[in-house]
This record gives C-alpha cells, structure tokens and sequence, in this order.
C-alpha cells in the first residue's frame, strides 16, 4: 500500500517536472517573438521624456527652423532633405486647398493665390515626432533606428543598412536617405545639443516663440502648461503613433 | 542629383519635401517577382510529390529547378538595392523581431538551404552517384561533391531517398506559403502607405506568386520541349493549363475584392488613390495587369475548359496566355511598389518616376537580373538533366 | 539511421556552430544594453559638435551689440537668427566672417505681408512698396534697435 503511494507520488513529481520542464522549453522558443508585439514601454521615469509643442498661432513662416537644422546637423543643401521644414497652407473661399513648401520653406513664401480668394492662411512647421510607438522604429529590421530612453527616435549611422523600409514606414515624410552617408537620416531633436545642456537649434532661432519642448514627466514644465492651456492635436491620430509633436491650432486640413 | 532637379519640375500638388525620390525602385520590384516565381514554381512541383497528380510528372524537376535558379537570384537585386550591401549580414546576427523585414534572412535560408536544396538532392542522389561512374574528368569530380560521400545505392537506402524527400516537400509546402506571404506582408504591414496597407496583401502575393510560378514552368516546359525536340505531354500541359486557370480566378477575386473594399469603404486616402489608379498607374494596371495580365488569359484558359481545340491551337495560345500572365504578374510587383510610393502620404500630390537605362537601379540591371535565373536554370539542365534521371528512363521504357 | 542524415545532420550541425559563433563576434559590444540597438551611438550623436553657440557665447565679445539688442523690440532673438551658426566664428573670427544682411528680401523673410501671418505676432509691411527712395532695410533702421531710424 505504502510503496504503491510512494509510487504515485514519484509517478506524479516526474509528471510534473516533465511539464514544467516542457513549459520552460517552449517558453524560451516562444520568448523572442515577444518582442513582436509591437507597443510603447514608457522607461522609468530617471531620464527626462521629450515632446514638442508647436503653436501654429505663433509661426511666422520665417523658415529660420528650416536654416538653422540644416546649418546645425549637416544635412545636405539640395532641396530634397530635410529634418525640418514649413509648410504653408491656403484654404480658398471656394473650399479648395493650396498647400506649398518653397524649399522647405528655406526660400520666400510667395502667396499665389489673390487676397480675395483666401478664405485662411497659416503656417505648419514640421518636423520628427517622436513618436513613442514610431512605425519607422517598428519595421527597422536590424535595429539601427531605436528610441533612447529619452523617447527620441535617432538613427545609427553606423549600423544602417540603408534599406529605406523606415522612409516607407514614416507616415509624416520625416525621414530621407543621406546621399552620401547612404543611410536613414532624421531629427534628432538636436541630442548633441540636449546633451551639452543647449536647446535644439530650430527652438533656439524661432523669433516668435512658436516651439517649445519639454519633459513630459515634469508635471511644472512650459510645456505641460503649452498642453494645458492649449487645445492640442496631433497629426494623423488614426494611425496611432503614440506622437509626441502636439500642435495648438491645427486645422483639420494639415496632414 | 540633376535628376531630383528634374523630377522636381514634375510634381503635381504638393507633397512632403523628403517625398521627391523614390525610395524603391526597379530592383524592389523584382524581388517579390522573382520570389513568387520560385514559390509558384515549387508549389506546382509538390502538387505532383505530395498531392500525386501524376499527369504533371514531366515538370516535377524542370519546377524544382527552376525554383532554385530564381531563389538563387533573389537575393541579388535585394541586396544591391541596399545603401551598404556589406552590413546585410546584421539583418541575420541582430534581427529586429518587431520588423516584419527581418526574418527575410532566415526564410530564406530555410527555403534554400532546408527546402530546396533538400528536395532536389534526395531526388537526385541516386542518379548523381550513377552520373559519376558513368561519366569523367570535371563533370565526375562535380557529381561526387553534390553526392557530399552518400553513394550507398541499397533499396533500403534509396526508400530513404523517397521517403525523406516527401517529408520535405511537405514541410516545404508551408514553407513556399510562408516564403511568399511574408513578402506581401512587408507591404501590407506598413500602416503609413494606404494603398499597401491591406491585409488581403499577403494572401493576393500568394497567389499572384502561384499564378506567376505556375505560368513560367509552363511557359520553360514548352521551351524546353522545343530545344529538346520532344514531343510535349498534352495532358500534363492541359492540367497545367487547368491549375493556372483556377489559381487565376482566386488572384483576380481577390484582388478585386480587395479594390472593391476600398473603394466601398472610401477611406481618407480615397481621392488620391482614385487619381492614382486613373492617372499615373492608367496603363499599367488596367491595361498590362488587367486586361493582359488577367481577362485575356482568363478567357482563353476557360475557353479551353469548355471547348478543347486541335493540339495546333492549344499550343501556342498555352504559350501566349503563360507569357501575358507573366507580364501581367510583373506590373502588378510594379503598381505595388511604384504605385505606392507615387503618391504623397500628405494626400495631397505626386511625385514622379522615371526608370533609367544604367546604373545599378536601371532597366538594364533589372533585365540582367531577370535572365541570369535562366542561365542558371540552363546550367542546372545541362548538369542535372531531369529526362536522363534513371527512373524518368525506366519509366519511359 | 539512414546514411544521408548520418551526412546531412553533422553539417547541419556545423553550419549552425559556425552561424553562432560568427554572430558571437558579429555583434557591436554595446548593442542591446537599452534595447535592440547599439547603446554607444547614443554617446557617437551627443558627441556631435554644436554649431549654434547661443547669445551668452556672442556677448562675451560682442557686448555692445548684445546690449543693444536686448534694450529693443528683437531682445527675444538669438544673435544666430540672423547671422547664422557662430561655431567656426568664434573659433576663428578673423578668417570666419559671419553675414551681416539687411536687405529687404532677407527682413522681409518674417515682415512681409502674408495672410498667414498674424498681425498681433509680427509687425508686417509690404517690401515692395515701403519707402522705396532706399534698397535696404538697414539703409534707415538699425537691426539691433529697429526704431533707432538712421538719416
């Protein structure tokens, strides 16, 4: 009797420590795909969280964001790259749109459509968004395009295989291939200069003020009272990108 | 960069400042391509080993060769595409599970190394190690490699052949399925591109990969025969003929419903992609993969399976429809990958593209990299013959 | 076993030794102590010169104009604004003269009238019409002090 209920016990203990040794088998192959369940990890809150703000209101069209980012990163002169730029749009009293970007916005805006055919007119400064659940981040298939613990989105450029499926996957047009380099190139939110204790270049030269940035988790920020006096929006919501760009006054026309 | 200056004057609307140059080209579109064509291919050889439709015993080998000239290929245009061709290696040392690119590395090494390679070298031990007694010098020396030292030729040995041969084919089924439909979903996964964003996308490459394989191996069997100067085997080509139909009616479904869907549906991006399919892609997707790349063989393979014609006629409108489906799989790779990229993901404007003649992105490139699978393919048939395998012999005898 | 996997499974077996060992030294040192990325390149970015060197870095010579500058209407703009990055100038003003514009064209970047600007941000004029006897908006205003008018 005994023996046979010391067998059963053994009988079960082996039962066991197959399963769970099964369990951790299994476990451990189904471990790396994980990380294909793509969503936003906000780290712990020891480093700084970057956003952006930008109040539409405030924007000039000046294209001095446009200048200083190129002049600042190094970003080739040709009207084909660009980290930041400005758009201007022109809603006419028929209802139709204009929308231009004269280099970027580095030349002159030049209004095409007469005074008394605008219905609106206003400027869009674009630039990365950083977005916490970036799609460009998403699809890099070697890593080389990550987001730091500061929730900017930056790009390895020693790493980058100049693939150009994060171009594809951008839906804000934020990213470009470096002719020369051969590489993915973005904002980097000026990290070189955020690491010296400076402000990124294009916030530095805005005449008007039109951009700020700050750290989300510090709730006495400029920026948390830009979000919370302001009545802010992102671009393109539906694709749920987690931007971290909040504009103030975005009319439902800007893409 | 004079050519971005160029393209520049050709915009239309406005589009987003970065969005001037095309970042896949001619070469992206030959990659899911030439990719479809080793799935389609293969996927018509195990219709043979695995689901024993035997009347398409004469193209079970010449399939499976010409699956692996193409999946030997396929790598090249991908890889030259790259801004640093030498970092390609990290896409296998640091893959990025989240990134639907980044298990292309290891699919495809499966499918060459674990598939094909497998599948075509236990159905030819046999003869390789017969090949090698029969014949000399550096062809003997070649057949004993590619025999790796397994020349044992018991029954008990060559039963092994078979039967780890058709395990193979039957992980290599979803493996062709796999191989192709991740290629869609490379596409169909980017949220940003409304006109990829589809998740009828992996399964419309699929199929089009079907169409397209199945329609090169009937296009090479009839070429083959001719260089041959052997009589082609009618009922293999008719149910060749039969397969390419059917998997051509679920292509052309689906591919509509997925055009249907969109256009029921009307969603943000609906005007610009209405100027899309009527502007820029007018020609290539109504005309070349429409009416040649579809209705025309569409119509006559259910021509043929209401009414066979005289084996005169079958034969060359066999050929034509194989060639127009090829053509028409080709711009629809082309209306995916171009197309996708002509419009701004601003809604607002085009971009053009302009294909050149040289340099690496050039037709000229992509017309070598779509005729060195054949001279593979003619290579692999000169050393590896499929009609002087010794079973193909005794079978005939 | 049969003798083709007494073949096939060795090599396997060493094609997958190789693959683990070539990737044990393929792999950057760094890579994946945050995350799927190489941690150094943060440090590769931040090291980065900067090349804006901010207003306090300009006064520490050009006091006078700084001065002048914070006194008027433009105290909220950076030197750098107008006069661009001033990294190479302060390492060696002489041979790196910064630009000094003026013109019309160059004020008229934020001043000229658009629709799109507010007048309750900008002052705005029309270029082409203001006071045209003079080509250059510093021919009478003073940029440092813009109502400080010259003869």
């Amino acid at each position: 009797m005994g023996n046979e209920r010391l067998n059963s016990s053994r009988r079960n203990f082996i039962r066991k420590s197959a399963l769970l040794a099964g369990t951790l088998v299994v476990g451990s192959a189904v471990k790396p795909f994980q990380a294909m369940l793509f969503a936003a990890n906000e780290p712990e809150k020891t480093m700084p969280w970057y956003a952006i703000g930008i109040d539409i209101e405030k924007c000039i069209g000046c294209g001095s964001c446009a200048r200083a980012c190129k002049a600042e990163n190094d970003v080739p002169k040709e009207p084909f790259f660009f980290r930041s730029w400005v758009e201007q749009y022109t809603i006419k009293n028929d209802g139709t749109l204009a929308v231009q970007s004269p280099n970027g916005g580095i030349d002159d805006f030049v209004q095409t459509v007469p005074e008394a055919e605008i219905f609106k007119s206003f400027f869009v400064p674009k630039m990365c968004n950083h977005c916490a659940k970036s799609p460009c981040v998403q699809v890099c298939p070697v890593g080389a395009t990550y987001e730091s613990p500061e929730g900017i989105v930056l790009v390895d450029e020693k790493y980058c295989i100049g693939c150009r499926y994060c171009i594809q996957a951008c839906p804000y047009g934020c990213r470009y291939l470096h002719p020369e380099k051969q590489t993915a190139d973005k904002c980097t939110l000026c990290y070189h200069r955020l690491k010296k204790g400076l402000n990124p270049a294009c916030f530095d030269v805005c005449p008007t003020g039109a951009r700020i940035y700050g750290d989300l988790h510090d709730m006495n920020s400029p920026l948390h009272k830009f979000l919370k006096e302001h009545s802010t929006q992102v671009l393109k919501p539906q694709l749920n990108t987690g931007s971290k760009l909040f504009y103030n006054g975005l009319s439902s026309e800007v893409r | 960069m004079e050519h971005l200056y160029e393209m520049l004057k050709q915009v239309d609307g406005y589009i987003y400042p970065n969005e001037i140059e095309l970042h896949w080209g001619i070469l992206i579109v030959l990659y899911p391509y030439i990719t479809g064509l080793v799935a389609g291919a293969f996927i018509l050889a195990s219709l043979e080993r695995v689901f024993k439709i035997k009347v398409l015993r004469p193209t079970y080998h010449l399939a499976l060769l010409t699956a692996l000239a193409f999946l030997l290929v396929a790598i090249l245009p991908l890889v030259t595409h790259l801004g640093h061709p030498f970092r390609a290696y990290e896409i296998m040392t640091t893959p990025h599970l989240q990134s639907a690119m980044a298990i292309f590395g290891f699919v495809y090494l499966w499918y060459l190394m674990v598939v094909l390679l497998l599948e075509i070298w236990f159905d030819y031990r046999r003869d390789l190690v017969l090949w090698a007694e029969q014949s000399t010098g550096i062809k003997r020396r070649l057949y004993k490699i590619l025999t790796l030292g397994v020349t044992d030729l018991s029954p008990k040995t060559i039963a092994w052949d078979e039967k780890l041969g058709f395990i193979v084919t039957v992980v290599g089924i979803p493996s062709a399925f796999l191989l192709h439909g991740y290629v869609g979903f490379i596409f169909g996964s980017i949220k940003a591109n409304p006109w990829w964003s589809s998740v009828l996308m992996p399964v419309i490459f699929l199929l089009s990969a079907m169409v397209s394989g199945i329609a090169m191996v009937m296009f090479l069997y009839m070429v083959v025969s001719r260089i041959r100067k052997v009589k082609i085997d009618m009922p293999c080509l008719d149910e060749i003929g039969k397969f390419l139909f059917m998997v051509l009616i679920l292509d052309f479904t689906l591919e509509s419903l997925d055009q249907v869907h969109r256009i029921y549906e009307a969603e943000e991006s609906f005007e610009i992609l209405h100027m899309l399919v009527n502007g820029k892609l007018n020609i290539t997707l109504f005309i070349m993969q429409g009416l040649v790349g579809t209705i025309i063989p569409l119509a006559i393979l259910g021509f043929f399976r209401i009414h066979l014609p005289k084996e005169k006629i079958r034969k060359p409108l066999y050929m034509l429809s194989g060639l127009m489906v090829l053509v028409g799989v080709f711009f629809m790779r082309w209306n995916v990958v171009i197309g996708g990229q002509l419009f701004s993901k601003s809604f607002l404007g085009f971009t053009n593209f302009k294909l050149g003649m040289i340099g690496a992105e050039g037709y000229l490139m992509a017309i070598f990299w779509l005729v060195l699978p054949f001279c593979i393919l003619s290579f692999f048939l000169w050393l590896v013959p499929p009609w002087k395998k010794h079973a193909e012999a005794e079978l005939t005898e | 076993m049969p003798p083709q996997l007494k073949t096939l499974l060795p090599v396997l077996a060493v094609f997958i030794c190789i693959f683990l060992v070539a990737r044990h030294f393929l792999i950057p040192d760094s890579f994946g102590k945050y995350g799927h990325y190489r941690a150094n390149s943060m440090d590769e970015i931040a090291a980065l010169p900067a090349h804006h060197i901010g207003k306090a870095a300009c006064m520490d010579c050009h006091d006078t104009e700084a001065a002048k500058l914070n006194s008027d209407l433009h105290s909220g703009l950076t030197c750098e604004v107008c006069h661009g990055p001033g990294w190479q100038h302060m390492d060696d003003p002489e041979k790196n003269k910064l630009s000094k514009p003026g013109t019309r064209e160059f004020c008229g970047k934020c001043h000229d009238m658009n629709p799109a600007r507010r007048t309750s941000v900008i002052h705005q004029i029309d270029i082409k019409t203001h006071n045209i006897d003079r080509a250059n908006c510093i021919d009478c205003h003073n940029p440092h002090a813009v109502w400080e008018m010259k003869d």
